[in-house]
């Protein structure tokens, strides 16, 4: 028998987890302060808050969301952020799904005593997953709920005058972008999709604290913190184009572990020349919302969707058709976009 | 009913691995104690090696590669013996001990 073994890092107790990042074998106390002080640390390298910022928290139900809220409070609290946190979550309208993860939403809610707002996608577009799937059945309606849903979220953080909402995208998510974006041969969202932060004129900042968090580790901790999220697979969405990519993924890293950090710094490494430039963004005509285009995207398939011709609106080609197409009497449209204060200005260097 | 010739373990699942298994999320089983000669392995006091075949032969009906991937796990499951990452307990060719609890879950699902 091989002699017991001890953590690696207080030399003392007992290992459960072996870090991918490193190799190391740690014990529980340990790895909880690993895991919180690495997340601390990306945060503070990208100076991603200030004092009294209001941030929200984009809240799923599922396991990396429920492990950022978890962890935020901890650090707000540990090292004095001075944040003001709120939980958004978006409500799709999935029955048997949506549902049941707003449930462990509004459980999380009661634990970390933090306010929640719940935008649905009924209340802003009229319309709900399960009612656009009925019309345009199974095949692209995850580019529907990925264009609402990003809208949604910037609506709701709006409605709650936040300057920031923080997501759970780790940095297995993150290298599946990556090697996505290669396979696609999308230069233009390859280094944009490495960003810790964003942020799009007068839109509100996006980060992603678990940058460089692998899921396991986020798995682990869920798991030894015993928190309690919400796991099914979205009824409408095998992604089948990501789930490949996380099959890929997740033998690489088999392999090898680090793969997963190696991706991600590959995608950083892509310089975006002058020819691939995003298009300039300016706001849409009809809801305010930023767009590159006359008409945003969910302007666009709000519209499709209400001609009955949401099947024809996500190829640019068919956009002349549903453009001759009259529109209906009553057309819904989203509500003016605005933000209810300016954006402050930025801290002087 | 175990004896020398048989072990019980329980199983405990999570993450979404639950919905392969009748989304009962644990169980107790009872395996043979040895595992017969399998592909390049000898009989030998049952691993987990074995309890991962006799889990997809004995609990799994269909969609197999969603749970095994060869002789193991599909990458994204974590597994865990008496709360322990296995990674740290060798893995396969950990040996069951009677009453070992072995958690099994998906890193895969939701967000
Ligand atoms: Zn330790
Ligand atoms: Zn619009």
């Amino acid at each position: 028998m091989a002699p017991p073994r001890t953590c690696a890092l207080c030399q003392t107790a007992r290992p459960i987890v072996r870090r991918p990042k490193t190799g190391q074998q740690v014990c529980k106390e340990c790895f909880f302060h690993v895991f919180e002080t690495e997340v601390h640390n990306t945060i503070m390298s990208a100076k991603l808050f200030k004092p009294g910022d209001r941030v929200a928290i984009g809240a799923s139900g599922g396991k990396d969301s429920t492990v950022l809220a978890h962890v935020m409070k901890v650090l707000n609290d540990r090292y004095d952020y001075g944040l003001e946190m709120y939980l958004l979550s978006i409500d799709e309208g999935i029955t048997g799904y949506r549902d049941d993860s707003l449930e462990s939403v509004k459980r999380n809610q009661q634990e970390y005593g933090l306010p929640l707002k719940i935008l649905s996608y009924d209340e802003l577009y009229g319309w709900t997953m399960d009612a656009i799937v009925e019309q345009i059945g199974r095949k692209n309606n995850c580019t529907f709920c990925g264009v609402f849903r990003r809208q949604a979220l910037d609506r709701g953080a709006a409605a709650l005058n936040v300057d920031h909402i923080v997501t759970g995208h780790n940095a297995d998510d993150i290298a599946e972008t990556v090697l996505m974006n290669i396979m696609r041969g999308d230069i233009a969202r390859l280094g944009r999709c490495t960003l810790i932060c964003t942020q799009g004129e007068d839109s509100i900042k996006r980060s992603k604290p678990f940058k460089y968090a692998y899921e396991k580790e986020i798995v682990m901790y869920a798991y030894f913190k015993k928190l309690d999220y919400f796991s099914t697979e979205c009824i409408y969405s095998p992604d089948a184009y990501r789930g490949h990519a996380r099959v890929f993924l997740k033998d690489l890293e088999a392999a090898r572990p680090s793969a997963i950090i190696d991706i991600i710094h590959s995608g950083e490494a892509f310089q975006i020349g002058e020819a691939v430039e995003l298009k300039a963004q300016q706001t849409c005509k009809r809801c305010g919302y930023m767009s590159s285009n006359d008409l945003c995207k969910a302007c666009t398939l709000l519209e499709s969707l209400e001609k009955g011709m949401a099947k024809l609106a996500t190829g640019d080609r068919n956009r002349r058709r549903l453009d001759e197409e009259p529109a209906p009497e009553n057309m819904r449209t989203i509500p003016m976009f605005h933000r209810a204060t300016p954006a402050e200005p930025a801290a002087a260097p | 009913m175990e004896d020398e010739k048989t072990i019980t373990v329980k199983l405990v699942f999570g993450g979404g691995v639950e919905v392969l298994f009748s989304n009962k999320r644990n169980q107790s089983i009872t395996i043979p104690a040895q595992a017969p000669a399998s592909g390049s392995h000898p009989s030998r006091p049952a691993d987990l090696r074995y309890l991962i075949l006799w889990m997809s032969e004995s609990l799994l009906t269909d969609r197999k590669e969603l749970f095994v991937d060869g002789e193991t796990v599909r990458p994204g499951i974590l597994v865990l013996v008496n709360d322990t990452d296995w990674e740290l307990e060798g893995e396969l060719d950990y040996e069951l001990q009677k009453g070992d609890e072995v958690v099994f879950i998906s890193t895969l699902h939701g967000g």
